[in-house]
């Protein structure tokens, strides 16, 4: 952090208005306002075939990564103020662009494409296994499922929403699973943390009885 | 029984994610059969578990009892009933579930004992604790499973921008190092499989064997064994390759001559050619 601040201080003239610049003009450097600055995070943002951070928008425009994240949320904020079809979302620690879900139907219609294929009970159980106590092996998961989930697994491997962290240094020495980026995307999450915790689960489940 | 769906379920097409998530909550309950308003789809679902524990949760909701205060010798009752109705439905009943039955008919047996007055304290613990807290633990993530379902329905609904040309980098392609030398590794060992055969589908006959050994007879006049044996490529061959050693000492062609204790044995033609 320190380090990227000293080096955009050094080569880039991060300036609130534009008389600034005139001021204080130095050769050889790029100065960007900050409109500028939301307009090409924004084009950097559509451009990404995947959720991209404010870190790489940063490293390449070379700018500083506090003023890109400022920017990202001000653009942020225009998305939302202009109620439109588009939103701007943070999704495994990067940020994209996507439509609102009200306009699935439409879209569908237009794509002529069906939501694909669900994963099982099964699968999704094992999932959230793996996504609350990870890293977790095999006999771990069996343990709170009651059941052997060896094709479940293989199907969240497949689909790669869960990968292998090593082994666990026990008796067999069993593989550990986590989740991995993939997940976050396909579930749109942020990031681990945004995950609701599961004791409020507990709550919900005691509840019902 | 893991995979075995239990919902056979035609795409849910316009469901919202309200909608889906009460779909979901029923599954695995009750047989039913519900038909899909939008479309032609029909939903069957069966009554059957996804495990033990699903099972248990399930006979504990419906008869509405408390769940820190279980009924043992009754749920037992009805869990056994539903593994014989599995039986009779020639349904394969896993192991897990009679794994669930045995511990189930010990805790009821358990129940029954008196508690022994000389007990240590921890050891007065409620002998159904350790079930209840398996099942507490289970239906957090049952419910942390909804929610995933229904997070997973909302991002369906959302679109990113169509692919632009120089996407490389397509999740459904990116593979990293490890992924790559995984599959390199597959092939070898494909490879060294399929050569591996392609050997022992080459038989040596014995015929051809015996043939090999008196060329090199009637051309050496007498043939270290161990050379003749090194000729050999395979296991197989090599066995055909004593075999027929033995057959010519046998037809009394040759006779074999070792010069000293361990040392290397020579064939001699017992009539010279």
């Amino acid at each position: 952090m320190e380090k990227a601040m000293s080096k955009a201080a050094r080569t880039v003239e991060i300036t609130e208005e534009v008389s600034t610049v005139e001021e204080s003009p130095i050769e050889g450097q790029r100065s960007i306002g900050e409109a500028e600055l939301k307009s090409i995070a924004e084009a950097l943002i559509f451009v990404a075939d995947e959720p991209i951070s404010a870190k790489t928008i940063a490293d390449v425009i070379d700018a500083d990564r506090d003023t890109v994240e400022k920017a990202i949320a001000d653009l942020g904020a225009e998305y939302e103020a202009r109620k439109g079809a588009l939103q701007l979302r943070e999704i495994a620690g990067g940020w994209q662009i996507a439509t609102r879900p009200e306009h699935h139907e439409d879209i569908r219609a237009y794509l002529k494409s069906r939501p694909s294929a669900k994963l099982s009970l099964a699968s999704l159980e094992t999932l959230a296994v793996i996504a609350y106590k990870q890293p977790v092996t095999v006999p771990e998961i069996l343990e709170i499922r009651g059941v052997q989930s060896p094709s479940a697994i293989k199907t969240l491997l497949d689909k790669r929403l869960i990968v292998a962290k090593g082994r666990k240094e026990t008796v067999g020495r069993p593989m550990m699973y986590g989740t991995s980026k993939e997940f976050l995307i396909q579930f749109g999450l942020k990031d681990l943390s945004e995950l609701p915790s599961i004791e409020d689960f507990q709550d919900l489940a005691g509840g019902e009885s | 029984m893991e995979e075995n769906t239990q919902t056979i379920e035609t795409e849910t097409t316009s469901n919202t994610a309200a909608e889906s998530a009460q779909t979901i909550s029923v599954a695995g309950a009750q047989p039913a059969i519900a038909t899909d308003r939008d479309s032609d789809q029909l939903q069957i679902t069966l009554g059957e578990f996804e495990g033990p524990l699903d099972l248990l949760l399930y006979l504990i909701r419906q008869d509405q009892v408390n769940i820190y205060d279980i009924p043992i010798a009754r749920i037992t009752d009805e869990y056994l009933r539903y593994l014989t109705l599995m039986k009779e439905l020639d349904l394969t009943v896993a192991g897990d579930f009679l794994v669930m039955a045995a511990q189930l008919i010990e805790l009821k047996s358990r129940m029954l004992l008196p508690r022994d007055p000389l007990a240590v304290e921890e050891e007065l613990e409620d002998p159904r604790a350790e079930l209840v807290n398996r099942l507490l633990e289970h239906e957090k993530f049952k419910a942390a499973a909804q929610m995933l379902w229904s997070r997973a329905t909302v991002e369906q609904a959302v679109f990113k921008r169509a692919e632009i040309e120089t996407d490389t980098n397509n999740p459904e392609v990116a593979v990293g190092l490890f992924d790559l030398l995984t599959v390199f590794q597959k092939i070898l060992a494909r490879h060294k499989e399929e050569v591996l055969m392609e050997i022992e589908r080459e038989e040596v006959t014995m015929a051809e064997m015996i043939d090999r050994l008196r060329n090199m007879m009637r051309s050496a006049g007498e043939v270290n064994l161990m050379k003749f044996f090194e000729r050999a490529q395979s296991r197989r061959e090599l066995v055909v390759a004593f075999l027929s050693v033995l057959e010519l000492v046998r037809l009394s062609e040759i006779s074999l001559v070792q010069h000293e204790t361990f040392g290397e044995i020579l064939a001699r033609s017992v009539s010279p050619a």
